[in-house]
């Protein structure tokens, strides 16, 4: 068993240790947290052979660059389109690919996408809080952000040549346009007009994005006579709109409550792949039944986990490769 | 447009494909708090298959499954069963006493509350600690406690804009409301002391001090006492 480690050269804002998410503690006013897009580090970690949620680090579109200071490991990053540079070499996402000692890791937005996801061939090592190493972006608690001049340590670092090689993009996995959304809780404070606009408009993705949620831009939906619900309860995927008429789609590290109206709530199926869009991307809302939303998350749960085993198949079985050093 | 709720009479609202809201009530009600704390209860003691967790609020209470497991249907035929049931006897609930300190300096918004309400320094310090408070529900953020409770004399609603880089600890009152901050984070609510105590205790067995539902009382700590604590 070896170790590695890194040396943060910099990072974007929103760049952050995640691992799977820490579900479960909501009534204590803690969001589940965890990666932006939760395919690409689960289909990251499965290209290397890892349990699908061991932490790994999110990139935002401020991307990040790392030097292998001791060590060497396997990487795989997967996401967005970014890209990634490494001795000169540069190359797209969907990769794994080793990070040798003295070698620095460069990764910068790409032709599409918002978030990337690096996952480890090894463990990194940070302290945990209630469990997981997900960062809460907020307070930071969880395995924290990356910040420039950051020492990052791989325990039980591998080289896993079996592993490297590109990776298949499932198209799934690219930005989803497209939400599918089941209405309310609160769609009883708007107008007939509203909820009409609200499921035949185009809402614009604005750059208001943080690992909250994402502002957009489009028809004004003004609430009728909702301006004093008392607070309640909001999730991943909750459509927010302010009394202004103005829409935020809540994310990884949502308020666990809100007083603002929920015209709407996206499915878990269509989250990671809208957080891929950029800023300016337009969305539409497609509303359907709870038993519809079930289903459709059932048979997406399906194809994701096919997916994930077959990329395991690919990258040389089940386990991590012989070759680990 | 809104159908009467009442704790008598919940509606079960769908949230995307994976939670049922069960409301109780429009505007906050006791009642409907009661009802809700009820239910959260009867769920922990008897989960469904595919339960998640439960987010208690104000008049609704969040039951969050798992749709690989189960469905909407599922899940609120399961709840009504739970409110068919008379609720058993309720256990005392479990007392926090808090500590506060009310010197100045931690306190910068002790003075406004006091020309709002026209009470004396002392009188809003007095009322504030006469107050039996209930943590009502956490949101906002980790570990943020809503206690509902402030005496009448000292409810000020909250200010127009809020203010940046309030201080973990800071005891804050927004009309019924108070809370006891666990990060430095803007805030419009009045400033009207500060705890040593945490609400992210750092236990791993029991990481938030309240439960919802627990009772809350303050007592004042003097400065030494406050900076020996802290």
């Amino acid at each position: 068993m070896t170790e590695a480690t890194m040396r943060v050269g910099f990072a974007g804002p929103h760049v952050t240790l995640q691992d799977a998410g820490r579900p479960g503690l909501m009534r204590y006013g803690v969001p589940a947290s965890g990666p932006m897009d939760r395919h690409s580090l689960a289909i990251a970690n499965a290209a290397l052979g890892n349990p699908v949620g061991q932490a790994g680090i999110d990139i935002s579109l401020g991307g990040v660059a790392l030097h292998c200071t001791h060590g060497a490991v396997t990487l795989a990053l997967v996401g967005g389109g970014f890209i990634a540079e490494v001795a000169g070499r540069k190359f797209g996402s969907w990769c794994v690919f080793t990070l040798g000692q003295g070698e620095a890791l460069t990764i910068r937005p790409g032709p599409w996408g918002s978030w990337a996801s690096l996952a480890v061939a090894g463990r990194l090592v940070a302290d945990p809080w209630l469990g997981s190493l997900a960062t809460h972006g907020a307070s930071g608690f969880g395995g924290g952000r990356l910040t420039t001049g950051q020492r990052l340590t791989i325990a039980d670092a591998a080289v896993r040549v079996a592993c490297e090689g590109p990776v298949p993009c499932p198209v799934w996995a690219r930005p989803r346009h497209l939400l599918r959304c089941v209405m309310g809780p609160q769609d009883r404070f708007f107008t007939p007009e509203a909820l009409a606009n609200f499921t035949s408009a185009r809402f614009a993705v604005t750059d208001a994005v943080d690992r909250m949620g994402v502002r957009l831009r489009g028809p004004a939906l003004p609430p009728v006579a909702a301006l004093s619900i008392p607070s309640e309860p909001v999730m991943r995927g909750s459509v927010q709109v302010s009394g202004d008429g103005a829409m935020a789609v809540l994310l990884a590290d949502h308020q666990t409550t809100g007083g603002y109206p929920k015209i709407a709530t996206v499915i878990a199926p269509d989250l990671d792949g809208f957080v891929q869009c950029r800023p300016g991307d337009l969305v539409r809302f497609a509303p359907l039944s709870p038993a519809d939303a079930v289903q459709a998350t059932r048979h997406h749960a399906q194809r994701v986990q096919a997916f994930l085993a077959r990329i395991r198949q690919l990258r040389g079985g089940a386990g991590p490769a012989p070759e680990e050093g | 447009m809104t159908p009467e709720v009442t704790p008598d009479a919940p509606i079960f609202r769908p949230v995307a494909e994976r939670a049922v809201l069960v409301d109780f009530g429009t505007a906050v009600n006791d009642a409907a708090h009661a009802a809700v704390l009820r239910l959260d209860r009867a769920l922990a003691d008897s989960p469904c298959p595919g339960f998640c967790e439960s987010v208690p609020a104000f008049v609704n209470l969040l039951v969050v499954f798992d749709p690989l497991v189960t469905g909407h249907a599922a899940v609120e035929a399961h709840l009504r069963t739970l409110l068919s049931v008379p609720g058993g006897t309720r256990a005392a609930p479990v007392t926090h006493e808090v500590p506060v300190c009310y010197d100045a300096d931690l306190a910068p918004d002790l003075g406004a509350v006091a020309a709002r309400t026209g009470l004396s320094v002392e009188a809003v310090i007095t009322a504030h600690l006469a107050g039996r408070y209930q943590v009502a529900m956490y949101g906002f953020a980790p570990g943020y406690a809503y206690l509902a409770g402030v005496p009448d004399a000292i409810r000020v609603d909250r200010k127009p804009a809020a203010v940046r880089g309030v201080a973990a600890g800071s005891v804050i009152i927004a009309g019924p409301q108070c809370l006891i901050t666990t990060l430095t984070m803007p805030t419009g609510w009045w400033r009207i002391g500060r705890s040593p105590t945490a609400i992210l205790t750092g236990d791993t067995d029991r990481p938030f001090l309240f439960g919802v539902g627990d009772a809350v009382r303050f007592r004042r700590l003097s400065r030494s006492a406050y900076e020996a604590l802290r």
